[in-house]
């Protein structure tokens, strides 16, 4: 097929669009319907006694906030990513505050003794701490990439890469909440291991989640 | 851009028009084979098309546009080393025997085959028989026995001297 008929077929078929609202506005919206959700389930299910005394602690309150600063820059991240013209280093905003998150789970192990063994045993209840963050990423996820997919990002890979990210770490975020003993080296390893997963499983199938694929643009304008 | 987005159709038709060159411009620098240009330039297009509905008329036209056809420049790369590494052009295909590689790697076992034979004929004769019934012809150690005249034992040890000697004979060829 000529340009000039590609042209001719684009004129043809254009309808007028919503305009997409700022990258910035729409992680916003994003992070505050998930904090209502979030704010409601932790005050409703959280052990808040026994939570509410080790937030005073500063490591883990650091570790806490690292988390949650993780969540929302690599959710702006994606926001941003999404759009064309924006910049690819937008992907390393969240890399600080994870890093801080580990370097705070990190001295939670060392205070542990690097002991392979919770209150609970060798395993204890991170098990548990791994289904809870690959679960409760995969609404969140959907509600991400539902958004996300409005903008049809032109390069799909660090969309899905921040973005599942984000919505593991907003996963461990709330998992604090319920999670109130120091983390063990297995525990840490198994949060880790959930997180690579949501973001290994949100990569893998970015295309069709993201709408990404050049090939949709073919079929529409047969 | 704008009047686009609203589904002014003329307004897009004319945008598209007056971008084409620049874009053709942008992907010369990915891509220097005309066809393969215009491939990108297309592809360029239809993501405009596609995503259309993200540009913010606060923030200027170019950067954005740029980024669109950065992003079909670099996929159009990547197709285009996909595609050499398992494709010949047709004129390097001229130097080869035949245009079909298949061809080509027939012709040589052919060659390998006659080669073979000779080494075969330097063997002496019950090693060549014990190798030619067991490991060419593939028959059963019984059936070889039968064949050849050779008891079992007689013909693994007759193969495996064979085999050696074959190695031997190719190293000196290879020299």
């Amino acid at each position: 097929m000529q340009t000039e008929q590609l042209i001719e077929r684009l004129t043809a078929q254009l309808e007028p669009v919503r305009v997409l609202r700022a990258p910035a506005w729409r992680a916003l919206l994003w992070l505050m319907m998930v904090a209502a959700v979030s704010g409601a389930l932790i005050m409703r299910f959280a052990p808040l006694p026994a939570i509410l005394p080790r937030l005073a602690v500063p490591r883990i309150a650091v570790e806490c906030v690292a988390t949650a600063l993780t969540a929302v820059t690599a959710i702006i991240a994606a926001f941003q990513l999404s759009v064309p013209d924006r910049s690819p280093r937008w992907l390393w905003l969240p890399l600080p505050p994870f890093l801080l998150w580990l370097a705070a789970s990190g001295l939670g192990c060392l205070r542990n003794g690097l002991s392979l063994r919770g209150p609970n045993g060798f395993f204890g209840d991170s098990p548990h701490c791994f289904a809870f963050i690959t679960c409760a990423s995969v609404p969140l996820a959907v509600g991400l990439f539902w958004m996300l997919r409005r903008a049809r990002p032109i390069n799909a890979l660090p969309v899905a890469t921040a973005g599942t990210l984000g919505v593991a770490a907003t996963a461990a975020f709330v998992l604090q909440f319920f999670h109130p003993f120091d983390v063990t080296v297995i525990d840490l390893a198994l949060h880790l291991s959930a997180i690579g997963l949501v973001v290994l499983l949100g990569t893998a199938w970015r295309r069709p989640l993201l709408d990404a694929s050049i090939e949709a643009g073919r079929v529409g304008t047969a | 851009m704008v009047a686009a987005q609203a589904g002014n159709r003329a307004a897009y038709s004319q945008l598209l028009r007056e971008v084409t060159p620049f874009v053709r411009a942008l992907l010369r620098r990915h891509c220097s084979h005309p066809q393969d240009i215009e491939e990108m330039v297309q592809e360029t297009l239809l993501t405009l098309h596609r995503v259309r509905q993200t540009y913010d008329s606060k923030r200027p036209f170019s950067p954005w546009l740029g980024a669109i056809a950065a992003r079909r420049g670099i996929d159009g790369l990547r197709r285009r080393l996909r595609v050499a590494r398992y494709e010949v052009s047709a004129e390097l295909a001229g130097y080869e025997t035949f245009a079909d590689p298949a061809a080509n790697i027939d012709i040589e076992a052919v060659r390998a085959a006659g080669d073979i034979e000779e080494l075969l004929q330097r063997l002496p004769p019950r090693q060549r028989a014990a190798l030619e019934a067991v490991k060419l012809k593939e028959m059963s150690l019984a059936e070889a026995s039968r064949v050849s005249g050779q008891s079992v034992g007689a013909l693994k040890v007759n193969t495996h001297r064979a085999l050696k000697a074959l190695r031997a004979l190719f190293q000196d060829v290879s020299k």
